[in-house]
This record gives structure tokens, C-alpha cells and sequence, in this order.
């Protein structure tokens, strides 16, 4: 089971430099808040999406039992590096990964000395997880799924948890509105890039701080679309968790903080069961469980064309090829 | 052999830009040459870019060259244009997308003169740019792969460009206007610097991937083009390039880009064909082929006074 969930930027400033900006700093002190939550929570694993590890093939699961480096971010090296020793669970990155392939996504682990572990996750577990009393689990984001996919891949994350019966805590690694300044700026003078960016971070805010996940997760598309460099191809971190969690709005939220970092929208937020729904709505998406593989929109032979089971399974129905 | 354009004499301090060249940098391809710096081991594999790769490497090996500089779309920034600036670096390069197959241990030299005189340059003409001076820095896997296949030796100082995401901020257009200045800006300090370089855009072509990979990556019959609406594409870009049509190809670009999901939206083929001065002479096409559905070329440009062994 999820004790919680948390969303966090994955930005290096609130770890090497947060004394140069204000906002760097509350986003610092709301990191020690949810330390200090995970502390003090059951949790016996922290369990990673995140969306500064793209993946190509399927789906990449980073269980190395023991991973050490010398992290540096590629474009804000002159902050400095970012020596790390995580503690990965092995098996449940293998249990995780079965779950997976039993749901028909192509996944695999990843155990390999000197594996480039993104600068979000580094981040996340140097400030929340120092002493490494929890172990983690990292998933990436692959670059081209969509929703089904995503939200099949949640699934198999519940139910791993719900096989091996460990309780964890979810980590989602992403920025709100992520675009950020062009040049080097004054720290100062940081602000979210446009006033469209801080609407649309504010609206999906107002969301979560009401619990409702399931809302927000339906409405990552036109998120997408509204506030984000449009570097993959949506915007899926609220499908993973929403899945992860058992979709739905009955959740209590909390805004630790919400501030910028180089003009992106970087928000510390936590999620909790709670017994009511904030908004008990009827949601319009469809729910996979099993994918059956991407599908050539280009010019699929008819031999290929899905079946219109097929094309439920993958939520997609209604979309002609 | 293929002819450059003529001299025109010595410029500024008598650098010159020897030869350009496309030089994509899928992992599959050093994985497939089993070098003794690569962990993992393979069978065989994408064999007619890797013999594209090695006509490359014979023209080369008929010119003097100092150092190579290359753009590489695997080092992505978003403020302004970054450029190495420390003297050697010496670690493991671990591709984050194909782990299973490129765990590089490299060793290289940088020109870092070279690379603040480019950077100077590229500022001097309105470009944000900043120097990477943390010794901690991992060099990405496309410059590593695209220097080790052209010249396996690494005998050669590199200087490595980042690749400023502007395609996806702005749009293509935006992306190319910028590249073209850099491209401009690092045939000045070539020129000025004295020294001669061969140049790398360390792109592919068409890029849309497939997305599960065969139990043993190099079967070689799961490989072919993702779709041929891609292949289209990249037919038509390689015909230009074989033309010596640098400018059209610039103009083609942007559209290329969004069509043919293109890896040069990162930027290195526009500014590989700015510093070139945009060719008018045809280049050798020394191979072109398919690695996990993505349109691959090693093309080589002669550069002025120069000739490219076909």
C-alpha cells in the first residue's frame, strides 16, 4: 500500500544553492517537511517516477542494489556536484518489472555500475532519504507512451505493493509548467516564465490541495498542451500516481510550497487517503489493465488494424487510425 | 574523389575547417565493433553503417587535422550554448536509454582554447553560452560515440558543443536561426585559431524508435526503418546533400524536422552546414542505414582545398 504521495521538482538548486534565492530556499525547507513526514511514516520503500529519466525501450526500473557516483547536472554544472550512495530494492524492482511484463508492457531492470541516475531522483533522495533508511525504487518515463500505458504501468506498481506487502511512499519527480529561462539569470530575479505557466500551476494546485488526483490526472492533456515544453510526447506523471493510487478523488492534499526555479514551476506537494472524495466525479477515460502494443498510425496494413477489444484495451476507443 | 571548394588563401590565422561530417551516434554501433573500452560484447551488427564508418575513417586518414569538434544533441541545454572547458576528462559513459549496450570507459583530451575561442566567438555574436568547468562533468554518450567511431584512435584534443533545446521551446525556424550563428561563429575561431578541424554533427537522420528491442539487440532481422515516410525523407535530404544543395537543405530543415521526428532538431546538421559556409559542393555519402528503426547516414563534406575518398 501508498502511507503517501509526493510530488517534487527535481531541480538541484534547493540542494547546492538554496541560501541564493528565497523561493529556493522555502522549497528547501518544505523538502526537510516531507523528510521529516517520511521519517515518521511506515514506509519501508520509496518508490520513484520520474520525469528527468527518459526511457526509449518500454520501461526502465533502476533496482542496483548499491548505486555510487559523482552526479553532475548537465546544464547547471557550475552549481556543483552531487556525490551520492543510494540503496536500491533489488527484488522489488524484479517483482515490479514481472508485473509489468505480466500486463504486456515491454520493461526491464536496469543494475549496472556507473548508471547516470537522474538528476531529479538524485535530488529527491539526497534530501529526503540521506541515511538511506529506506530503500528506493526508480522508474523512467518513456517518451513515447501515453495514457494507457502509463496508467498499466501504475498498476503493475500497485500490485507489486500489494504482492510483496510492503508499505511505500510515492515519489513523482516533475515540474508543473517546465520551461525554463534561455540564459543564465540573477537569482533574484527568478520568476515562473510566464503568467500562463503560473495560471495553469495554480489551477492544477487548487486541485491537488483539494485531494482531487483523479481530476488532475484527467486533465494532464490540455496541461500539456497549456503549460509544457513539449519535449515528450504528454504529460504523464498524474496518470502514473492517480493509477498507483487507485484513481479516484479521495485524497487530502497539502501545498508545502510552490515556487520558481529558472521559470519553471517547481510545487512540494503530499497526497493522503482521506474517506471522502473532494469531487465525486464521473470520469470520462477509460481504464485499461493489459496493453496490446503500439499501434502504426502511419499505415497499418488491415491485417494489423485492432480489433475493437483490442482498441479498448488500450483507451483509446473512438480514435480512428 | 570528391572535390571541396577551392581556397581562397589563408584566413585570419590560417585555421581551416578540413572536412564535415554527419556522424550519427547510436549505441549499437560501437556496441557491434566490440572496442576494448565497451563492456558489453556483441555478435555482429548494423555492419553497413559501421563500413560506412570506416570509409569515413580512410578519407580521414588522408588528411592532417588537429582536433575534432563536435555538437551533440545527447548534451542538452536550455541556457544558451555550453562548451567544455576542462582540459581532460577520464570516466564510464553509460547510455541511460540503452544501458545494455554502451558502458564506454573513455579518456579524452579537450581543446579548451579551441572551445573558448568558439564560445567567445559565438557570445561576441549574441549567443548565451557559458564554459563547463566542473571536472566531475560526464562527457554524454553522443559526443563519445561519434568521436570513437570517427577516429577510435583519441589521439585528437575534442571540443564539445551542447545542444540548446530551442526547437522545442521555440520552434525550428527559432532553433536554426541560432545554430546558424553558432555555426558561423565556430568557423571564425577555426580560422583564427590556426589549427585545422574536422567537424562532427552527431545526429541521425530520421528518429521515431521502436520501442521494445529484440531479446538479442543485433538480430539483424528486426531491423529496418521505422516507416517509409521517414525513409522518404531522409532519401530526400541525403539527394541534397549528394548535390551539394547546402542552402535548400537548409531551408528544408525545419519541415524535415517536424516530418521525419528528426534528431536535427537538436541542432547539429544546421550548424555543421554553417560552419561549412553552406556547401555547394556534393558530399560522400559513405553510408546509410537503420539502427532500432531510427535513419542513419555518414556523410562526409570535403573542406576547402580538400578531398573526400570515395
Amino acid at each position: 500500500m501508498i502511507t503517501k504521495a509526493y510530488l517534487l521538482p527535481g531541480m538541484p538548486h534547493p540542494l547546492l544553492c538554496p541560501e541564493k534565492n528565497r523561493g529556493w530556499g522555502l522549497l528547501r525547507q518544505a523538502y526537510d517537511k516531507v523528510r521529516s513526514e517520511i521519517e515518521q511514516s511506515e514506509a519501508e520503500l520509496i518508490l520513484i517516477y520520474s520525469t528527468f529519466w527518459p526511457s526509449v525501450i518500454g520501461h526502465q526500473i533502476f533496482a542496483r542494489a548499491e548505486a555510487q557516483w559523482t552526479h553532475v547536472d548537465e546544464e547547471f554544472h557550475a552549481l556543483g556536484s552531487i556525490p551520492y550512495r543510494f540503496k536500491m530494492d533489488e527484488a522489488f524492482g524484479e517483482l515490479y518489472k514481472d508485473k509489468c511484463l505480466a500486463r504486456k508492457l515491454h520493461a526491464r531492470t536496469v543494475n549496472y555500475q556507473g548508471f547516470p541516475v537522474d538528476t531529479g531522483s538524485v535530488v529527491a533522495l539526497k534530501l529526503l532519504n540521506p541515511e538511506n533508511r529506506l530503500k528506493a525504487v526508480i522508474t523512467s518515463s518513456n517518451v513515447y507512451s501515453d495514457r494507457a500505458e502509463t496508467l498499466i504501468l501504475g498498476k503493475a506498481a500497485r500490485e507489486a505493493l500489494e504482492s510483496c506487502g510492503k508499505k511505500a511512499v510515492a515519489l513523482v519527480i516533475s515540474a508543473l509548467s517546465n520551461r525554463l529561462h534561455q540564459g543564465v539569470i540573477e537569482p533574484q530575479t527568478d520568476r515562473i516564465h510566464s503568467l500562463k505557466d503560473d495560471e495553469w500551476n495554480r489551477k492544477f494546485l487548487e486541485f491537488l490541495e483539494q485531494g482531487r488526483l483523479e481530476d488532475v490526472a484527467q486533465l494532464s492533456r490540455q496541461f500539456h498542451r497549456e503549460a509544457r515544453v513539449h519535449k515528450v510526447n504528454n504529460f504523464k506523471p498524474f496518470w502514473w500516481l492517480s493509477s498507483l493510487m487507485g484513481q479516484s478523488n479521495l485524497f487530502k492534499g497539502q501545498v508545502f510550497e510552490y515556487q520558481p526555479v529558472c521559470g519553471t514551476g517547481a510545487a512540494v506537494v503530499g497526497l493522503e487517503s482521506a474517506p471522502v472524495a473532494a469531487r465525486d466525479l464521473e470520469f470520462d477515460e477509460t481504464d485499461p489493465e493489459t496493453y496490446s502494443g503500439e499501434r502504426n498510425v502511419l499505415a497499418p496494413p488491415v491485417s494489423e488494424a485492432p480489433l475493437e477489444n483490442e482498441a479498448e484495451a488500450e483507451g483509446e476507443v473512438g480514435r480512428g487510425v | 574523389m570528391v572535390q571541396g571548394p577551392q581556397k581562397n588563401g589563408s584566413v585570419g590565422g590560417g585555421g581551416q575547417i578540413v572536412a564535415g561530417v554527419l556522424a550519427p551516434h547510436p549505441p549499437h554501433l560501437v556496441y557491434a565493433e566490440n572496442p576494448p573500452q565497451n563492456e558489453p560484447r556483441a555478435e555482429c551488427g548494423w555492419e553497413v553503417l559501421r563500413w560506412g564508418y570506416e570509409r569515413l575513417r580512410k578519407s580521414l586518414a588522408r588528411k592532417d587535422f588537429d582536433v575534432l569538434v563536435v555538437h551533440s544533441p545527447h548534451w542538452r541545454t536550455m541556457t544558451g550554448t555550453h562548451f567544455l572547458g576542462v582540459d581532460y576528462f577520464k570516466g564510464l559513459s553509460v547510455d541511460p536509454v540503452f544501458p545494455n549496450l554502451f558502458r564506454f570507459h573513455y579518456d579524452l583530451k579537450v581543446d579548451v582554447d579551441l572551445s573558448r575561442a568558439i564560445h567567445d566567438e559565438a557570445q561576441v555574436m549574441g549567443l548565451d553560452t557559458q564554459m563547463m568547468t566542473n571536472p566531475d562533468f560526464r562527457v554524454d554518450y553522443g559526443t563519445i560515440i561519434s568521436c570513437h567511431l570517427t577516429h577510435p584512435e583519441w589521439n585528437k584534443p575534442i571540443v564539445a558543443i551542447s545542444s540548446q533545446g530551442l526547437a522545442r521551446y521555440f520552434s525550428n525556424d527559432v532553433m536554426q536561426a541560432v545554430m546558424v550563428k553558432l555555426g558561423q561563429a565556430t568557423r571564425k575561431a577555426i580560422e583564427q585559431s590556426g589549427k585545422k578541424a574536422v567537424l562532427l554533427a552527431s545526429n541521425s537522420l530520421s528518429h521515431r524508435h521502436f520501442v521494445v528491442e529484440p531479446e538479442l539487440p543485433e538480430d539483424m532481422s528486426y531491423e529496418h526503418i521505422q516507416n517509409h515516410s521517414q525513409y522518404l525523407w531522409d532519401m530526400k535530404i541525403l539527394d541534397l546533400m549528394k548535390r551539394g544543395k547546402g542552402r535548400e537543405i537548409l531551408d528544408l530543415l525545419p519541415d524535415f524536422t517536424e516530418q521525419a521526428v528528426a534528431e536535427t532538431d537538436g541542432g547539429s546538421l544546421t550548424w555543421l552546414l554553417s560552419a561549412l559556409g553552406e556547401p555547394t559542393h556534393p558530399a560522400e555519402v559513405h553510408a546509410y542505414g537503420s539502427v532500432i528503426g531510427t535513419g542513419n547516414a555518414v556523410v562526409e563534406w570535403a573542406g576547402p582545398g580538400q578531398e573526400v575518398l570515395s
